[in-house]
């Protein structure tokens, strides 16, 4: 009777187990099935042509405006969104660390992690595109400059939170020590705490880079999308998320093959930041989520 | 009134002392403002959104809710179809994803031998890196074809079962509720596993090893010890994971055949509120728009609220640890 019990207990252990292992097998290849198909879908549709052609030609084309123009907004958002994050998270680790107002603001900064991008691009379409547009009685609607605020909304949260997290890593003895000398409390923070924990807020403004790179959503009604080059950033323009989002959309198996391409070069990037940032800090743990 | 003799001999270092403290408020004003532009995009999104939809919510106000009708045409819009397909989609992640992640935490945190954690760890995570219009484009490609495959089987076994049985009734298009809950099972797995696997990793040593000392097995660990100590933890990560399934777009725009039924069957295509918005927002003027900005409020005001659940969650626990 007790054998068939201790039995028992040992097969359901042994079924949940294989079945725990199976998962993440599961996981697994679904992770391989994904990056194989990009891989196997881009490579043969690389080239030169790439790089030297606009979208305008369509099959006969290539991505160059597109890879222009998410490079611009990308930077323009890491310009926007990088100084006013670090702010903010130096605000939330060093100025309200135990207060209510800050706990308020960490808790928000979380949910805006995750709240679905393309309601930010709306948000940014009512704030941003429209009163340009009826200010300028239409000559400028859709931008490169609102695609850039839409995608730095999207690594705001991003950058506030590594930031608060590094500097609380930073020892306290450092603050005391430089404050004792008589320095003033902003020039501790920028040029002793900053500097010690410049290594994880560079970690933090890459993965934000990360992240808004692959943004398709919020470009769609901000930046729009154009078949041309261009590098005004009043413009609308195109962007590689947004060509791959309309090439998929067409018919057309040639325009499927660039945009397989233009997948595999973004995923590239993403991958290279995404293990780039985590081989390098390691040891710095944070929780993007 | 005249200045104080003190004034006039104050120091040097009294005057630069004023000085750092004016700039130290300075500072402090800045840093202020940059942290509460944190909370005024929150606020801002929920405002915007209301405004620009006020023409359908004030207007249609309850109308909207309830109406499956959706006809640019007739310029009549209800809301009911996307937000059935957005919570059926995301119910069907969660089903799939939650014993999935479940089961990798397990394997990651109780099973896999050292050497292997890292590794493991780093591909799940890796699963979330990848941009979604990436998922969109596999999923159109290659699992859509995939699913149109296997979906005569599955009407032929499942469909036969009673009760469940009109679940997985219809053509095999392969496009539709089902395939699109799948694909977004697959991009909230790594959000909903990284929880897991942090939560059980915070359980007190010597509970568990308590417990194999009484003679459990590593399943029975897990079950009755690791699982009731993180309850309110794992519920949040799981949260999190619906706030990411509801409010995804691009994974699922292209999978789901964008169209405005109710059906009850998961074989047949439907559509979402993210993925409506994507489809037409940029053919859509007027009231068209508006409905569409409308639709773009009530995901937000849900996922917000989906999302401040998970985050209660997670403190809860964060709070035991005496963090």
């Amino acid at each position: 009777m007790a054998a068939s019990i201790y039995l028992r207990r040992r097969i359901v252990n042994v079924i949940a187990l294989v079945a725990s292992a199976c998962a993440t097998l599961l996981g697994l290849v679904f992770l391989a099935w994904i990056l194989w198909t990009t891989l196997k879908s881009g490579v043969g549709a690389i080239g030169p042509h790439l790089f030297t052609r606009i979208t305008a030609y369509a099959d006969q084309g290539g991505l160059s405006n597109a890879i222009v123009g998410s490079l611009i907004m990308d930077v323009m958002a890491l310009l926007i969104c990088a100084p006013i994050g670090v702010l903010a998270g130096t605000f939330l680790a060093e100025y309200a660390n135990r207060t209510r107002l800050g706990a308020i603001i960490r808790f928000l900064n979380d949910i805006l992690l995750s709240a679905p991008s393309i309601v930010l691009g709306l948000f940014v379409y009512v704030i941003v595109v429209l009163p340009m547009s009826s200010l300028t009685h239409g000559a400028v609607s859709f931008s490169g400059f609102a695609g850039s605020v839409a995608l730095a909304l999207i690594g705001l949260p991003v950058i506030v939170r590594t930031t608060d997290e590094m500097l609380q890593l930073v020892p306290g003895t450092l603050r005391e020590a430089a404050l004792s000398l008589g320095i003033p409390q902003w020039k501790m923070t920028v040029q002793v705490l900053m500097r010690a924990a410049t290594s994880g807020i560079v970690t933090g403004v890459l993965l934000a880079l990360a992240r808004l790179a692959g943004e398709t959503a919020p470009l769609l009604f901000t930046a729009f999308g154009n078949n041309f080059m261009t590098v005004h950033p009043l413009d609308k323009m195109e962007s590689l998320p947004v060509a791959i989002y309309q090439y998929t959309n067409d018919p057309s198996p040639d325009l499927h093959a660039i945009a397989w391409a233009g997948a595999l070069l973004i995923t590239l990037f993403i991958l290279a930041l995404s293990l780039l940032t985590r081989l390098l800090f390691s040891r710095h743990k944070v929780r993007y989520d | 009134m005249a200045p104080t003799p003190a004034h006039q001999l104050a120091s040097d270092a009294d005057r630069r002392s004023h000085r750092d403290a004016r700039h130290d408020a300075w500072f402090r004003r800045l840093l202020k403002g940059c942290a509460l532009l944190v909370l005024a995009t929150l606020l801002g999104a929920a405002l915007s959104t209301l405004w620009g939809g006020r023409e359908v919510l004030f207007k249609d106000g309850f109308h909207f809710l309830t109406s499956s009708t959706w006809n640019p045409v007739a310029d009549d819009y209800g809301a009911l179809a996307p937000i059935y397909g957005t919570l059926v989609t995301s119910l069907i992640a969660l089903v799939l994803a939650v014993p999935v992640s479940f089961g990798i935490a397990l394997f990651l945190t109780e099973i896999a031998p050292n050497w292997l954690r890292g590794p493991v760890a780093t591909a799940i995570e890796l699963l979330a890196s990848i941009p979604s219009i990436i998922y969109g484009m596999w999923g159109l490609f290659v699992f859509v074809p995939f699913m149109a495959s296997i979906e005569p089987t599955l009407s032929d076994t499942l469909g036969k079962v009673p009760l469940i049985g009109k679940l997985f009734d219809g053509p095999p298009l392969g496009l539709g509720l089902l395939t699109a809950g799948i694909v977004l099972a697959v991009m909230i797995l790594p959000f909903i596993c990284a929880v897991m696997r942090e939560v059980f990793q915070t359980v007190p040593t010597r509970l568990k090893e308590s417990s194999y000392a009484l003679g459990s097995t590593t399943w029975e660990v897990v079950w009755d010890i690791v699982l009731p100590y993180t309850r309110s933890a794992v519920i949040g990560g799981i949260f999190l994971g619906l706030g990411r399934a509801l409010g995804e777009t691009m994974a699922v725009t292209f999978v789901l055949g964008n169209a405005y039924d109710l059906s009850g069957s998961l074989l047949m295509p439907g559509t979402s509120i993210s993925s409506s918005i994507a489809n037409e927002f940029n053919e859509a003027v007027g009231t068209h728009r508006s409905a569409l900005i409308a639709l773009g409020f009530l995901l937000f005001v849900v996922t917000f609220i989906v999302l401040l659940i998970a985050r209660l969650m997670l403190r809860r626990l964060s709070r035991r640890e005496g963090n």
